[in-house]
């Protein structure tokens, strides 16, 4: 396919990984790849981890040097946003109204926050975190002593948590559901990291709904209100109720959209020109029954290879997109990982000894080992992808 | 700032200065140096930016316990002078490096 352009739209994690996929599978055409971002792409995760509490600075988030894009010929345009896509004429419309016009189109473009649909949560002291812009405010928020609530006990909520309890901070956690990351995480887990956060000082409570956020119109916040009258100070408020596949430019361009772009087994949208990877992209999957989406650094790497060998190689010997899902997040000085696709097991059993604070629960459905959480025990986690590899790949081949 | 030498398997060499506060993974992955993953971006859990150290003056930190079950997983065999390179800092004491990249890291 040497001459026909691709472009990438979205400079995340899963976009900077395609551009560099499609150089490593030996595709010498132009690539460009598009971000809104002003920054080159870099490493999210540590957003809500080491860059939150001061232990790495933007700079060391850069995924590749500035030398890495021009060494590999790639077009990379940050600060950039896109219009729409020209199906008809297999061109993508920036803001600026110029046109990439490209033979093989790549989505990539990752998920947005959920917003707070009550009153008072479009106030400055109420901050959400996705990008490094969003976690720069917060951070400099931070350098003060606040009182702050976090809605949400999932994955980036109770990151930021950890991060500003460990520094000092007066924290507390309001969540809707009966037990932190309970759409993530089995039971043990559950109670092992509401534990930690507990022992740390962070107060928890659950089965709360917000019903407004309290504060002056141009000053600082004043509470957040919970439906029962109860009412909880703070300086600062971090939503972290999840987010939303960011999938209007696929919408508008009337490709098939369910809970994010609908792709086959090869990361093909309904325009088989078109591939979408990463947050955004709804995936059909062995290690589960329904067409998942996943939010992970994993899943948009191995997206973004999968679909760069696809087209590399114009669809010869393609291979369907079969990897291990897996995901990680770090809790003060804890570290959960889980491997396969947890939920919806009916079964668990306990290896190691969660009092010691190192242990494994591992789902079963049915007979079926679907995954494996641990905390403390990286060793049984990457035991655990191999085996979840292993029987993926004889479930494929039956 | 330290220059390193990243040895390939097939007897190819990369050679970059990497600057310090970096760390020997990240400065290979910030280049694009084949050989090396690191799956979890330098969070010491996935095992998956494994290196020998062949030449180094300067004392690196010991391995710690975390470390030491992951070199026990690693995808190529462990031997007495492997690390995981996201352990490995940059500093201003460090001014060259030889490191080996294994066969395979995942």
């Amino acid at each position: 396919m040497a001459g026909s352009p691709i472009v990438i739209v979205g400079a995340g994690q899963g976009g900077m990984q395609a551009a560099a996929s499609l150089r490593d599978a030996g595709f010498d055409g132009p690539v460009t790849l598009v971000g809104a971002e002003p920054q080159p792409p870099y490493d999210r995760p540590p957003l809500s981890k080491q860059y939150l509490n001061g232990e790495v600075d933007a700079a060391a988030l850069a995924l590749r040097t500035p030398a890495f894009y021009q060494n590999q010929d790639i077009d990379l345009r940050v600060d950039t946003r896109v219009a729409g896509i020209d199906r008809a004429n297999a061109a993508v419309v920036l803001d600026s109204g110029a046109r990439l016009p490209y033979e093989r189109l790549i989505l990539a473009t990752g998920s947005i926050p959920r917003r707070l649909p009550v009153p008072g949560a479009d106030h400055p002291g109420v901050l959400v975190l996705r990008t490094l812009a969003q976690a720069r405010v917060l951070r400099d928020r931070l350098a003060a002593p606040r009182r702050v609530v976090v809605i949400g006990a999932g994955f980036t909520g109770l990151e930021v948590a950890a991060a500003a309890r460990s520094a000092g901070h007066e924290v507390t956690v309001i969540e809707a559901l009966d037990r932190v990351l309970a759409r993530a995480v089995s039971v043990p887990v559950s109670e092992h990291v509401t534990r930690l956060h507990r022992g740390r000082g962070v107060d928890i409570r659950f089965g709360r709904q917000v019903e407004a956020i309290e504060g002056e119109a141009d000053g600082p916040l004043r509470a957040v209100r919970l439906a029962g009258g109860e009412s909880v100070p703070a300086d600062l408020v971090v939503v972290g109720i999840g987010v939303v596949p960011d999938t209007a430019l696929a919408a508008e361009a009337g490709l098939a959209v369910a809970n994010g772009v609908v792709v086959d087994a090869y990361l093909r949208t309904s325009d088989p020109a078109i591939h979408a990877i990463g947050d955004c992209a709804l995936f059909p999957s062995p290690f589960a029954d329904d067409p998942l989406r996943l939010e992970s650094v994993q899943n948009a790497v191995d997206q973004a290879k999968c679909a760069a060998e696809f087209i590399a190689k114009d669809g010869l010997a393609a291979r369907p997109y079969s990897a291990v899902p897996w995901f990680w997040t770090d809790q003060y000085s804890d570290k959960l990982q889980i491997a396969g696709i947890t939920t919806g097991h009916d079964r668990t059993e306990l290896a190691g000894d969660p009092e010691q604070g190192r242990f494994s629960v591992h789902c079963f459905r049915g007979e079926r080992l679907v995954g494996v959480e641990s905390i403390n025990r990286p060793a049984e986690h990457i035991k655990a992808r191999r085996q979840l590899a292993a029987a993926g790949t004889l479930a494929g081949a039956v | 700032m330290a220059t390193i030498t990243y040895r390939h398997p097939d007897g190819s060499t990369t050679v970059l200065d990497v600057p310090s506060g970096s760390n020997v993974m990240r400065g290979a992955l910030a280049n694009g140096v084949d050989g090396i993953e690191g799956e979890c971006g330098g969070d010491g859990i996935c095992a998956t930016c494994h290196v020998y150290i062949e030449q180094c003056p300067v004392a690196f930190p010991p391995v710690d316990e975390n470390e030491d079950e992951l070199l026990d997983c690693t995808a190529s065999p462990r031997r007495d002078n492997s690390r995981l390179s996201c352990q490995l800092p940059i500093t201003d004491e460090l001014s060259t490096l030889v490191v080996l990249l294994p066969e395979k890291q995942v």
